[in-house]
């Protein structure tokens, strides 16, 4: 794998803030654009924008043909042998299940099971979910090695649904999804996977992984904002009713009532995100061209060489699993005496972009005992020089925040 | 040097004015920045109808906490209505950093006008 030659795929690399390049270390929170995405856009817009599912001329059948087109590359790219139905993100895909699976089929009393590390939009709905349905919300705890404890899985057994982040977006450990599934397939829970941060970095399948459902979203693997796709099973997804109504979903309507289209329209209503969709076929197909198995095996070098960069620094606190098979390219820190966001902004003056806070997962943070964090999170473009260029700026905020203030000099 | 954490900056968050609690306050609030986990707590005393001692615990980032030094040092001897009459521009004022390119980082600066607010209703 070429960092270099892929870079040049990045115009927006070229960029500087505050007068130097840009080190784009934020890639949880969403990734940047090759060009060949960009202008996989462009094209329709430029050639040929029409709506889809409709018209019977030209444009139509063109832009109609392009977007389920890439709702085959994203079905071959995560081995979905099943339904992939486009959403407008991973947190869309995930209320679709919670209204749409939830209200019909959770009762009082019943059990959805989480991880303790979940982002809250693998949270949020689920607990609301629970609410109104007097329904109990668990968590499986992690470990000292921020794994999920072994024998937290037992909460699995007679739970409703389980609801598993496949990688957390903080502490980038990597859940054993297989094992969760089967274990939740076998007791008789569904089970929800959210990729949104293992789709982007590494080989997914989810018919081996025999998740019910996966959700995913665009802007975080190459693509732009606005769009993401739900995996699911045929089957659960055929007695679902619709969770939103309007045009395209439908075959017939009368005044009194109407019948559902089939399998993916009836979860799409109304116009979809045909620039949204196209970008992230452009998307699927750069990163294949790739290979998933080599943007991992870059990930899993350049954090290895984060981790022992960043441990070497004093006052330097790192979070996260040490055993690379189960650790992706997200390494969150803390800098003693200097607070998450004041790091953050002195990086940036540095033109590093790093996340801090507590990356919308709360309860995760409360779970270790902090505040907030930083964190640098790596994709394809990034480099060891991009670490080196992280340890330094630390080295110089940590400099600004120990010097004594002038007076007690 | 960097623009924002200035000397002066620094020099305020390492030697923090009014840290502390107050045992008998006339008003008390706490505000959360739930985006950064900064916290302050603020206690305020009045005697003859003007501020006459403010307290503030707390923590968090640089700025805030910077902020809320200046801040209550700069409430004393004003009535409640005076501070209550206060607006972002004055404590940005204060504070002396130019916060125009990081618009983020305004939340943490404003943290502790916004607990006086809630403290002075």
């Amino acid at each position: 794998m070429d960092v270099n030659r892929i870079k040049k795929d990045f115009p927006i690399l070229e960029k500087e803030v505050n007068g130097k390049k840009i080190v784009y270390l934020d890639n949880a929170a969403t990734s940047q654009k090759p060009r060949q995405v960009i202008e996989a856009m462009d094209e329709l817009y430029y050639e040929y924008n029409a709506n889809v599912h409709r018209g019977i001329y030209r444009f139509s059948e063109q832009a109609t043909e392009k977007y389920e087109n890439a709702r085959e590359k994203l079905k071959r790219f995560i081995n979905s042998k099943e339904e992939v139905i486009f959403t407008k993100n991973a947190s869309e895909a995930l209320n679709l299940i919670a209204y749409s699976w939830g209200e019909e089929n959770v009762r009082k009393g019943d059990r959805i099971v989480l991880t303790v590390m979940e982002h809250h939009s693998n949270l949020v709905p689920w607990q609301q979910l629970a609410k109104r349905k007097k329904a109990k919300l668990e968590f499986m705890d992690i470990g000292d090695d921020y794994e999920i404890k072994e024998s937290e899985l037992d909460k699995i057994r007679g739970a409703k649904i389980v609801a598993v982040c496949h990688v957390s977006n903080v502490l980038g450990t990597i859940n054993p999804v297989k094992e969760i599934c089967e274990l939740a397939n076998e007791t008789g829970a569904i089970s929800v996977v959210d990729g949104a941060q293992s789709t982007p970095h590494m080989k997914v399948d989810v018919s081996r992984m025999k998740c019910d459902f996966f959700a995913l979203t665009g802007h975080k693997m190459l693509g732009p904002t606005g769009i993401g796709a739900l995996h699911g099973n045929r089957e659960l997804l055929e007695k679902m009713p619709p969770f939103m109504a309007g045009g395209d979903m439908v075959v017939e309507v009368y005044q009194d009532r109407s019948v559902w289209n089939g399998l993916p329209h009836k979860f799409e209503a109304g116009t979809p995100n045909i620039a949204g969709t196209i970008g992230l076929g452009a998307a699927v197909d750069y990163l294949s061209k790739i290979g998933m198995d080599e943007i991992r095996k870059h990930e899993i070098e350049i954090t290895k060489y984060a981790i022992q960069r960043l441990e070497g620094l004093s006052g330097v606190s790192l979070y996260g699993t040490k055993r690379m098979e189960r650790r992706a390219g997200i390494i969150p820190f803390n800098v003693k005496g200097v607070h998450p966001h004041d790091v953050a902004t002195l990086l940036d003056e540095e033109g590093i972009a790093i996340r801090s806070g507590h990356h919308c997962a709360m309860p995760l943070h409360t779970r270790l005992g902090l505040d907030a964090t930083n964190r640098a999170s790596f994709y394809i473009y990034n480099d060891r020089k991009d670490v080196d260029k992280l340890a330094e700026a630390i080295e110089n905020a940590k400099k600004i925040f120990s010097e004594p203030p002038a007076t007690q000099r | 040097m960097s623009d924002i954490y200035q000397e002066f900056i620094m020099e305020v968050y390492k030697n923090p004015l009014n840290f502390g609690k107050l045992e008998k306050a006339d008003f008390k609030a706490v505000s959360l920045n739930p985006l950064c986990g900064d916290k302050i707590e603020l206690y305020i005393r009045l005697e003859n109808g003007k501020i006459k001692d403010v307290r503030y615990t707390g923590s968090g980032c640089a700025i805030s906490q910077v902020s809320a030094s200046l801040f209550t040092e700069f409430l004393k001897g004003k009535t409640p209505e005076e501070a209550k009459a206060l607006k972002k521009e004055d404590i940005l004022r204060l504070i002396k950093i130019d916060l125009s390119k990081n618009p983020s980082r305004m939340k943490c600066a404003l943290l502790s006008l916004e607990v006086l607010k809630k403290a002075i209703l």
